[in-house]
């Protein structure tokens, strides 16, 4: 994925629309700030998320972290191979490294998330 | 304005991670938890530890003081020793565990951050009329400990001090660029290593020449995984005011046959208590950490409260330690732990979970 296309979450979830399916990762500013990933809880097929609900969570050495969906919708792909191993999601964020594909109602936009330019604003001024 | 230690710039130029640990910016990691923590179990890594309060004890009754607010037995202490023990309450709960070294003409304390002012201020009171004069020399000093497998080897030809031959918990004052310094056998990763306090000046100095060595630094944040593996408690989480040391395992360090001391009543009292809580570790079956304050379950039952809790980098196991009801103390006791409103199937398993292997 081009970071550049993406549109982002203000809690760190990247979130990619295509054909009514939309990818969603998170921020490689978030797994850099997580490190030492050691597990992420994602929900199971079918299961419905909601815009600004938890789906899942990331833990980390330090401190365990919610994972927030920027969509409506249901998951229809879950990234399997992070059971196994939960540092792809800090080596490659938003390749290898996405964590659930959600199917969303037609007519969904991504317009509610902010740009790239938005997003980056947003951490230069949490990463003080 | 926290406080920084004499290491702060150090810390900034390595890029670390700052956080405000009991008053002090002090470094919780410089790459990451894991790669500082396997460092230190499989070569040597090293802590700015100069947070932690350093006290000096001088007069005739220094000795007479720390027997009076110490559980441990100083008396029987050889120059040179290092030995741990409790700061109690008079209701035998912990104020602080600190080490006592003892020195040919006087002896010296170390206490935790978060409890320095407490402990200066209650040696005050206890002072009483005695002739001994404690001086904090926690802002004029610097502390620096160097652990893991090859820590000696790669501090050797440092000091004039002949490190190799001091024993475990045994101390030296030697010089370090001809300037005065102490060096101890001793440490809080459960790794063989060596701690040094140096005047404040000197500390960057001796971080640079570390450094030269082939010793990494390593954060707060490895500083707690190694503690957790080691199963040595951390003030605030497993020992507390509340808590006392037989409760939490450290009878060891209590010696009520040495004479009086603050909370020795008290003590022998809450010994006969069978219904107190007692420190157990936990392994979980599952990936999810249980942190401070998740409630572990019997059934439906709450049977006690985590402390700590961690991924074990070394072991590769979920861990944590915490209190439970006596009757759920044994090694083997399934239980359940409260992770954010999910349980997670747990075992008491026997402490430490980590010890180093013995090479001689």
């Amino acid at each position: 994925m081009d970071p550049k296309t993406l549109r982002y979450a203000k809690t760190h979830e990247w979130a990619s629309l295509e054909n009514g399916i939309c990818t969603v990762g998170l921020t490689k500013f978030a797994v850099d700030q997580l490190t030492d990933v050691i597990y992420i809880e994602l929900p199971d097929l079918d299961d419905a998320v909601s815009l600004g609900s938890s789906f899942g969570e990331i833990e980390s050495v330090k401190a365990v972290s919610d994972l927030y969906s920027p969509v409506n919708g249901d998951v229809v792909e879950v990234n399997g191979v992070l059971q196994n191993d939960p540092t792809l999601v800090s080596q490659d964020p938003y390749g290898k490294g996405w964590l659930i594909k959600v199917k969303v109602a037609r007519g969904t936009t991504l317009d509610h998330l902010l740009t790239l330019d938005q997003y980056q604003q947003q951490i230069a001024s949490e990463d003080h | 304005m926290p406080l920084r230690t004499p290491l702060y710039e150090r810390h900034v130029a390595r890029g670390a991670r700052l956080v405000d640990f009991a008053g002090w910016d002090m470094p919780i990691q410089y790459t990451s938890v894991i790669e500082e923590h396997t460092t230190v179990r499989a070569a040597a890594g090293m802590f700015d530890v100069s947070h932690m309060g350093r006290l000096s004890f001088d007069g005739p009754d220094s000795l007479a003081l720390i027997q009076h607010v110490f559980s441990n037995n100083a008396a029987t202490m050889k120059e040179g020793q290092v030995r741990y023990g409790l700061v109690c309450n008079e209701a035998g709960g912990i104020r602080d565990d600190v080490l006592v070294y003892r020195w040919r003409y006087g002896y010296a304390m170390v206490v935790n951050a978060s409890n320095r002012a407490k402990i200066v201020s209650w040696l005050e009171q206890h002072r009483g009329a005695w002739n001994v004069q404690v001086e904090d020399r926690t802002l004029g000093t610097a502390m620096l400990a160097v652990q893991g497998p090859r820590a000696l080897e790669l501090c050797r030809g440092m000091v004039p001090a002949e490190i190799d031959k001091l024993g475990y918990y045994h101390a030296t004052p030697t010089q370090y660029q001809g300037k005065p310094c102490v060096v101890s056998r001793t440490g809080y990763t459960g790794e063989d290593g060596l701690e040094f306090i140096v005047a404040a000046d000197q500390a960057v100095p001796l971080w640079d020449d570390l450094l030269a060595r082939g010793v990494q630094p390593c954060g707060l944040g490895a500083r707690d995984t190694l503690r957790i593996e080691a199963a040595m408690p951390l003030y605030g989480h497993e020992i507390t005011e509340e808590i006392d040391p037989f409760q939490a395992g450290l009878s060891w360090a209590v010696k009520p046959d040495k004479g009086d001391f603050v909370g020795r009543a008290a003590l022998l009292d809450r010994q006969q208590d069978p219904s107190r809580r007692l420190r157990v570790g936990l392994e979980l079956a599952g990936k999810r950490i249980a942190r401070e304050g998740a409630l572990i379950l019997h059934g439906q039952n709450p049977i006690g409260i985590v402390t700590s809790g961690t991924f074990a980098p070394t072991l590769q196991k979920t861990l944590a330690m915490g209190y439970v009801d006596p009757a759920y103390s044994a090694v083997g006791t399934e239980c359940a732990l409260d992770i954010r409103g999910k349980q997670e199937a747990a075992r008491v398993v026997p402490l430490p979970f980590y010890k180093r292997p013995r090479t001689s």
